[in-house]
């Protein structure tokens, strides 16, 4: 039995091994991490093994044949067997405990030259800001890191507890009201993630993920300038449609509606929401068969988007009724109706 | 002329029982009035177990709808709304309406049988915690004709605040919390105080059945526990209608406070409702095992062991939130330390069936399901606490997997292994052997197509609680096996149903004592008569249904020939 319990266990531990059980590995230091699940798989698969052969062992061999009538042997216990497996268990899992804890110091240990990239979540999309040149700030709602740069990212949150994700680079940071919560990480390989919010935070949970984007340190820089002189231009040029419409376009990228929505104007192509680039039309549409205005559609759609969904997407944006009100309401929705051809003070 | 002549010559049947005679009380209403007016605890008893079982199905429903949207990517089957409110219905009912319901319904119904009483303590309690179950349910399913709560069992705040979450589903929920909670705190003072004051004469602690023992930690824990989430949920219900702000950081309160009182309060709960099916399970495996368990003391000293840990480890429901390493790595030990009296029950079972003569009977096919299967729950329970892994698991369908190895492959299995156990007992006739071990079969092979697999999805990324997933994921094999699992799982379960409806009527006729078991409910008829007991023997050993055959054949009549022998020493 035991040595049929040994083999199983040698095979099992080599099946658990061979499985690429997680994603990608695509910061420093995830190795750490994996390793730890490897030992604790070597671990763990030996005892499963063991219980289960000697469960097998007793039901094949212990069985009561038909007939048989007799009592099993009639064994109270053993102190001695009863010390044995308090014991060993008792330092086994303080042995796990004590790497777990070695491993822990590492991961969250201070890095040189890090970078600080602030992280807010909000139903149901990430933003990112990052430091720009010359002490401005960059924001960007794609998380674009450089290779081999330690990361500091400090989170928060507008709305919900959310919950910072990137699969590959392993670590998990909630986003807690009231709080900035932090993690570092350092990426190494280049490449194209996802940032994955894993608290249910409403009923777009399962649409709120944003893309990682690992480029090379050159590439990082000239996106990074790119992303501050764009900002710039537009800031500047803002002032080219009617003043009621820029201050519109600013509120559509602070409240980070082009996570889900695709509008050609401000530059986002969000696809779990329908794309506004059209909406004047849609709104024409929809608001006729419901009775309302074009303008009165739009504002409905904001305050109270479940009131009507457009055919084909999910009902899952949450109502932004009080957090975007009053002027700048109006101005978002002459925003959107003017860039997407409609009346609007569009000069 | 000899006490033993006189009774061989005498059927025991023709003996005339004592009698209570009553004077000045009402008739005993009948039919629906005595099932609503009734307070035996053995009718409350089968309440319990008829609604639970009600809750159960229901529950396993909004489990197949939830697998049937998640079986293909970008389903649109349920909307994201239908899939949060079945989402969170599902684990409520099962945590509250199911598991810890159910086991009070074998407790109240075994407790007094197992230490020789005739009731509970406090019989109308008994009652007024039934009813109190009964309408926390039913107030909460209301809630399915307005608005449904889509926040999760856990509901976390802010999202269950007023702002995030108008309507009152939550309120339903909160009010679900408060009945059900008042349920089992008066239901635990009942066991409590039955338990401590009711045994049979000679039946010291060191000679308690392990299941009683189970259900007297069962209730130590929902005493201790039920008080934080009490006050937790009063909190979140102020905060939502009176806008007190104790959840609210822009009023200086703290969103993290609700998961603290939460899981102050649900970390006990997972062991509220594993301990009494661990309880089930030391009763089955000695019975079937017909050797007598082994290291009663260590099984008994566990299951205190268990809980007393159990109340220190709540935070490891929170390593992703901002916690201080120190405060972390005293969750993490403490988290691995409960472990250690988990694996003495384990190998004081294995020890059990070892040269043992294994009668395989249905209960002992769920019972060793049972094992296996809570035992891959214990150690991936085990891989979650060392937080650098569980950075990565955290909030997966890595823990959906290990969450349900240790509630439906543990408590689930253990309580059917309880069910096929005690129903000739419930009702004087046996459960259909082949139908059990079909339903056994299909409910172990469905139990595990379906969340084995879970266990992949999870490291691989996916995130517990979506509606959707996109193509692109990787995770459409593991969602289609799962859902095909949840089905057969379900088939296993309903055969069970029919087994039990079927047997209630066709069932072979049991006897008193169909498995020569060990204790002392056994020695009544079954189903038992009204007050349980005409003659409580003196209790001599852990086993005393055992010394009473013993006895019996001593005195020269075939054991299980005599409905209610004379006790021992009379």
């Amino acid at each position: 039995m035991l040595a049929i319990g040994a083999v199983a266990s040698v095979v099992g531990v080599a099946i658990a091994l061979s499985i690429d059980w997680f994603p990608t590995r695509a910061a420093a230091k995830v190795n750490e991490i994996d390793t730890l699940y490897r030992v604790l798989l070597s671990v763990s698969v030996p005892i499963f093994v063991l219980v289960m052969t000697v469960a097998i062992y007793s039901v094949v061999k212990f069985r009561a044949r038909p007939g048989d009538m007799s009592d099993g042997a009639p064994i109270h216990g053993s102190t001695r067997l009863e010390v044995i497996w308090v014991t060993i268990p008792f330092l086994l899992v303080t042995g796990l405990a004590i790497y777990g804890w070695v491993v822990l110091n590492d991961v969250e240990a201070k890095q040189q030259g890090e970078t600080v990239v602030k992280v807010r979540g909000q139903q149901f999309t990430w933003h990112f800001q990052y430091p720009g040149p010359n002490g401005k700030t960059v924001d960007s709602d794609v998380l674009y890191l450089a290779r081999d740069q330690p990361y500091k990212f400090e989170i928060t949150t507008s709305d919900v507890i959310h919950s910072f994700w990137v699969p590959e680079f392993r670590l998990k940071q909630d986003a807690v009201p009231g709080q900035t919560t932090h993690v570092r990480i350092t990426p190494d390989r280049v490449g194209t993630y996802a940032v994955v919010c894993a608290e249910l935070c409403g009923l777009g949970h399962a649409t709120m993920r944003n893309t990682v984007r690992v480029v090379e340190p050159n590439q990082f820089k000239a996106w990074l300038e790119q992303q501050a002189r764009g900002a710039a231009a537009t800031a500047g040029g803002g002032a080219a449609p009617g003043g009621g419409a820029a201050a519109g376009k600013q509120v559509f990228t602070s409240n980070g509606c082009g996570a889900c929505h695709t509008l050609a104007d401000a530059g986002t192509s969000g696809t779990t929401g329908p794309k506004l680039d059209d909406i004047a039309a849609a709104a024409a549409k929809f608001g006729k068969q419901r009775g309302l205005t074009a303008a009165k559609y739009v504002k409905q759609s904001i305050e109270d988007p479940t009131a009507f969904v457009v055919p084909g997407y999910p009902p899952v944006m949450p109502s932004f009724k009080g957090r975007v009100q009053g002027a700048e309401l109006d101005a978002l929705v002459e925003y959107l109706l003017s860039v997407s051809g409609g009346k609007g003070g569009s000069g | 002329m000899t006490t033993t002549e006189y009774v061989a010559e005498r059927p025991i049947a023709a003996v005339p029982r004592p009698e209570v005679v009553l004077h000045g009380l009402r008739e005993r209403p009948r039919g629906w009035l005595e099932w609503l007016t009734t307070t035996d605890h053995k009718k409350i008893g089968i309440l319990y177990l008829y609604s639970t079982f009600i809750f159960f199905l229901i529950g396993g429903v909004e489990a197949l709808m939830m697998r049937l949207q998640l079986a293909v990517p970008t389903n649109t089957l349920l909307t994201p709304k239908a899939y949060n409110a079945v989402m969170t219905m599902h684990g409520t009912t099962m945590v509250f309406l199911f598991v810890v319901p159910v086991l009070a319904g074998f407790g109240n119904y075994f407790v007094p049988l197992m230490i020789g009483a005739r009731d509970m303590a406090f019989p109308r309690l008994n009652a007024l915690s039934f009813w109190l179950l009964f309408f926390g349910g039913i107030v909460f399913y209301v809630s399915v004709f307005f608005h449904p709560p889509t926040a999760g069992w856990t509901m976390y705040t802010p999202l269950t605040e007023e702002a995030f979450s108008p309507g009152g589903g939550v309120d339903a929920w909160i009010f679900l919390i408060h009945l059900t909670g008042l349920s089992s705190l008066v239901g635990a003072v009942n066991f409590v105080a039955t338990i401590h004051n009711m045994r049979a004469k000679g039946m010291g602690w060191a000679r308690m059945p392990l299941f009683v023992w189970s259900i007297l930690i069962y209730s130590y824990l929902l005493i201790l526990a039920l008080p934080a989430v009490a006050a937790g949920v009063t909190m979140l219900l102020t905060d939502r209608h009176l806008d007190t702000g104790f959840f609210n950081p822009a009023n200086g309160g703290d969103p993290l406070l609700w998961q603290h009182l939460f899981w102050f309060f649900g970390h006990p709960e997972v062991y509220i409702m594993v301990l009494p099916a661990f309880g089930m399970i030391s009763e089955v495996i000695p019975v079937f095992s017909r050797k007598p368990i082994f290291g009663y003391k260590a099984i008994a000293a566990s299951t205190a062991a268990i809980a007393f840990l159990g109340m220190l480890v709540w935070a490891h429901h929170m390593f992703t939130t901002p916690t201080a390493t120190v405060v972390l790595a005293f969750f993490m030990l403490s988290s691995f330390t409960i472990g250690v009296p988990t694996g003495i029950k384990i190998f004081n079972w294995l020890a059990t069936m070892w040269r043992g003569s294994l009668v395989f009977k249905t209960p002992l096919y769920f019972a060793c399901g049972f094992l296996a299967q809570f035992v891959i729950g214990g150690i991936s329970g085990i891989m979650l606490a060392v937080f650098p892994v569980d950075w990565q698991l955290h909030d997966t369908y890595f823990v959906v997997a290990h969450f349900h190895y240790t509630l439906f492959g543990g408590a689930i299995f253990g309580l059917f292994a309880g069910l096929y156990y005690w129903f000739p007992k419930m009702s004087g006739r046996l459960m259909n052997e082949t139908l059990g071990k079909i339903s056994f079969w299909l409910m172990f092979i469905g139990f595990n197509t379906t969340f084995l697999v879970q266990h992949a999805a999870g490291t691989s990324g996916m995130p517990r609680r979506i509606y959707t997933y996109y193509s692109t994921s990787g995770w459409e094999g593991y969602n289609l096996v799962s859902t095909i699992g949840a089905f057969i799982l379900a088939t296993g379960v309903l055969l069970t149903v029919i087994n039990l409806i079927r047997s209630i009527k066709h069932g072979q006729k049991a006897g008193n004592d169909p498995w020569k078991a060990n204790t002392l409910e056994w020695f009544t008829t079954s189903p038992p008569p009204e007050n349980n007991f005409d003659v409580v023997p003196r209790i001599r050993s852990a086993e005393p249904m055992k010394d009473i055959r013993r006895d019996v054949a001593a005195g020269g009549r075939a054991a299980g020939s005599v409905a209610q022998p004379v006790a021992p020493g009379t």
